[in-house]
């Protein structure tokens, strides 16, 4: 098929958007990080530290990480069926809607209009906003599936079509509530039943939007990437059905030791544990896919992206099973610790994914090659440090809160108040902001080199 | 595989494989009442308590306030007793959180008085010099807004008349604007003198703050 019949603007619309809320949620970051040593930055009750913290998680998970989702899964998408997108108005028409809505819900979340329920604190109206356009996104993905003209349906669509199915699924379970007025509502469950329902939404919309989608990127950007096949088609079936299989049994493991009943805990526990096998499945069948070909992690900037950023996926998914285990759990819950382990995650893994596959991808659909391969180098550098410091000292402080909060007297009596517990860490809060810093500086470098890319005149024919 | 050439089949079955674990670990405890554990003792907020629970999530306290005491020594020699699901039979939405940035509040009500909270929340450095709580003083000056009240009061199903409602924010001003009540010199400190004679949304938020863990305490002291 002709490669200009392909729909690649509104890939390039989704690509712009993600690097928009990519700024947008990183700055809100930076700011809540240096008010955590100073207050005083608390300067309105627009950038209070409650407000302004759901910004920041809601415009990275769903501003940043969403958009690079639906970027990057139009192109797999036209790529591996090699069909045209079926409706690219509907496309369109989601990508207006989708860039309205993230507006509506930075500024909603700033007045205070906040369901508390984490990662799913967008009101009732931008609730069924985020429901349209993700149907719209499905309506696309079920329309070029079946026109398709590639009869095999490649891993990557695999993931993507898992992603579809369950995100819808717990988007409408976690939001049901009763409105009260069009900026508040009250859920339709209380209390414990509650907590739990909270958890397996929370849980599992990290599982597909951070872990499935991305994984489809790496997957499809890491051969291209390097020109070398996935290692293992048998090993990407097992982990795949492995990993939606036992995804969904873990939500629990984020409410040990709480009132929930201990047999949800239990299990959940037990299924976080099995976890590990089919997520480091993955890593080995990423490693072994440059297995003879370890030269590309250096003469190839795009491979380090992915092959790093696979690391981190592995460390964070032996980690994570590994804190929720009870003893792991009264030590480090509620610490900087889970903070350190998310940044990983998010600023390791899927963001390098993600850097990875538009570096790779932006130079295809716009003809034009990358403005700066050193850039890109410099770029991956600041924000893998910037990522190792913060994540590193918020581990420190964990570790270091979670002993002084269990420290006892000889006499029984507590040694530490609370407050001597979190003045020792504000050191550390420097160090985390000064982190971010390096970080933000690599995500405009980032930023910079795609707009020049894109920017770029058209290389001439032939050259 | 067969599968991965027939999308329809592939999106049925990606569908039953989550579905699995949805059912087993949220769909079934949904559905048992054992996971909707109530007490006699533990009862619904009141009208202004309600008020203030919402300013609690509209200022997102949960983000850096917990609502869950676990059954560890240090946490119940720091907070008090360990939590129970009956105490959260009225928590819609739930308010556990997932970090202490601040302490665990689940009993904090009736550990401080109010002249307390109200200093705390105006400016939490004066009474923790190094806290890096937000001050919250403006609160003070924003009138409470009871105009939905009532109908909040219906949607969370605690049963209250339209006139039981009206009569527990009459009860709650009353309280607080009277001359003996025994935190007004702080109360009128805080607020501005335009508001003293009528609820304010930090009112609203330590009367909700007081509430916390005290049904709890009747309830462990019958047990």
């Amino acid at each position: 098929m002709d490669d200009s019949t392909y729909e690649y603007r509104i890939i390039k619309g989704f690509a712009y958007s993600a690097l928009f809320w990519l700024i947008i949620g990183l700055t809100a970051g930076l700011w809540i990080s240096f008010e955590m040593f100073e207050p005083a930055a608390n300067l309105t009750p627009w950038l209070s530290f409650g407000r302004l913290r759901v910004v920041h998680t809601n415009m990275l998970t769903f501003g940043f990480a969403l958009s690079a989702i639906f970027a990057t899964a139009y192109y797999m998408l036209q790529r591996l069926t090699r069909a045209t997108l079926p409706f690219p108005r509907l496309a369109r028409a989601q990508l207006y809607l989708f860039n309205t809505t993230m507006i509506l819900a930075a500024a909603s979340l700033m007045a205070g209009m906040n369901s508390s329920r984490e990662y799913a604190e967008l009101e009732w109206p931008l609730d069924i906003l985020v429901l349209i356009f993700w149907a719209m996104f499905a309506v696309n993905l079920f329309a070029i599936l079946i026109r398709r003209r590639e009869k095999q349906m490649f891993i990557s669509l695999w993931y993507l079509i898992a992603t579809t199915v369950t995100i819808t699924m717990l988007h409408i379970v976690n939001n049901l509530e009763v409105p009260v007025t069009l900026f508040k509502s009250y859920t339709v469950y209380a209390g414990v039943v509650d907590a739990n329902i909270q958890w397996w939404y929370g849980h599992n919309l990290i599982g597909f939007i951070f872990t499935m989608p991305i994984l489809a990127m790496l997957h499809f950007f890491l051969p291209k990437s390097t020109g070398l096949p996935i290692y293992s088609h048998r090993l990407s079936i097992v982990s795949f059905w492995s990993l939606i299989f036992a995804y969904l049994w873990t939500g629990a493991h984020h409410l040990i030791l709480t009132p929930i009943p201990e047999w949800i805990q239990t299990v959940a526990l037990a299924f976080s544990i099995f976890l590990i096998a089919p997520s480091w499945g993955v890593v080995i069948n990423a490693y072994y896919t440059l297995k003879g070909n370890g030269e590309q992690i250096q003469t190839n900037y795009l491979a380090k992206f992915f092959i790093f950023g696979v690391t981190f996926y592995g460390l964070q998914t032996l980690q994570g099973p590994l804190q929720g285990l009870r003893t792991f759990n009264a030590f480090f819950h509620f610490s900087d610790w889970v903070i350190g382990h998310v940044h990983m995650g998010a600023m390791g893994w899927v963001t390098m994914i993600i850097s990875g596959s538009f570096y790779y991808m932006i130079p295809k659909i716009t003809g034009k090659e990358l403005y700066s391969i050193r850039l890109a180098d410099i770029h991956f550098w600041l924000i893998l440090a910037g990522q190792l410091v913060l994540t590193i000292v918020m581990w420190a402080g964990g570790i270091r809160q979670g002993a002084m909060l269990k420290a006892i007297n000889p006499d029984g009596s507590l040694t530490y108040g609370f407050l001597d517990t979190l003045t020792t860490l504000y050191p550390i809060y420097r160090l985390r902001f000064l982190a971010g810093a390096i970080y933000f500086a690599g995500i405009l470098l980032f930023v910079w080199n795609i707009i020049r890319t894109v920017s770029r005149k058209p290389a001439a024919a032939g050259a | 595989m067969g599968i991965s050439s027939k999308p329809a089949l592939f999106v049925l079955l990606s569908a039953l494989v989550v579905m699995v674990g949805t059912v087993v670990t949220m769909f079934l405890p949904l559905l048992m009442s054992s996971n909707r554990p109530v007490s006699r003792y533990v009862k619904p907020y009141t009208a202004v308590e309600l008020e203030g629970r919402d300013i609690y999530i509209r200022e997102g306290c949960n983000n850096c306030h917990t609502q869950t005491v676990r059954p560890l020594m240090t946490e119940v020699l720091r907070y008090g007793p360990y939590s129970k699901g009956e105490e959260y039979a009225y928590d819609r939405p739930f308010l556990w959180g997932s970090r202490r940035i601040g302490p665990d509040l689940n009993r904090e009500g009736g550990k401080y008085p109010d002249a307390w909270h109200y200093r705390h929340l105006q400016r939490p450095q004066s009474l923790s010099r190094l806290s890096i709580m937000p001050p919250f003083g403006w609160l003070a000056a924003n009138r409470l807004d009871t105009a939905n009240t009532f109908r909040k009061t219906v949607i969370q199903g605690f049963g209250y008349s339209r006139r039981q409602v009206m009569e527990q924010i009459a009860g709650d001003r009353a309280r607080l604007t009277d001359p003996g009540y025994d935190s007004k010199a702080m109360r009128d400190q805080v607020t501005p003198p335009e508001r003293l004679g009528g609820l304010t949304e930090m009112d609203a938020l330590v009367a909700y703050l007081q509430k916390l863990g005290r049904d709890v305490k009747s309830m462990e002291a019958a047990q």
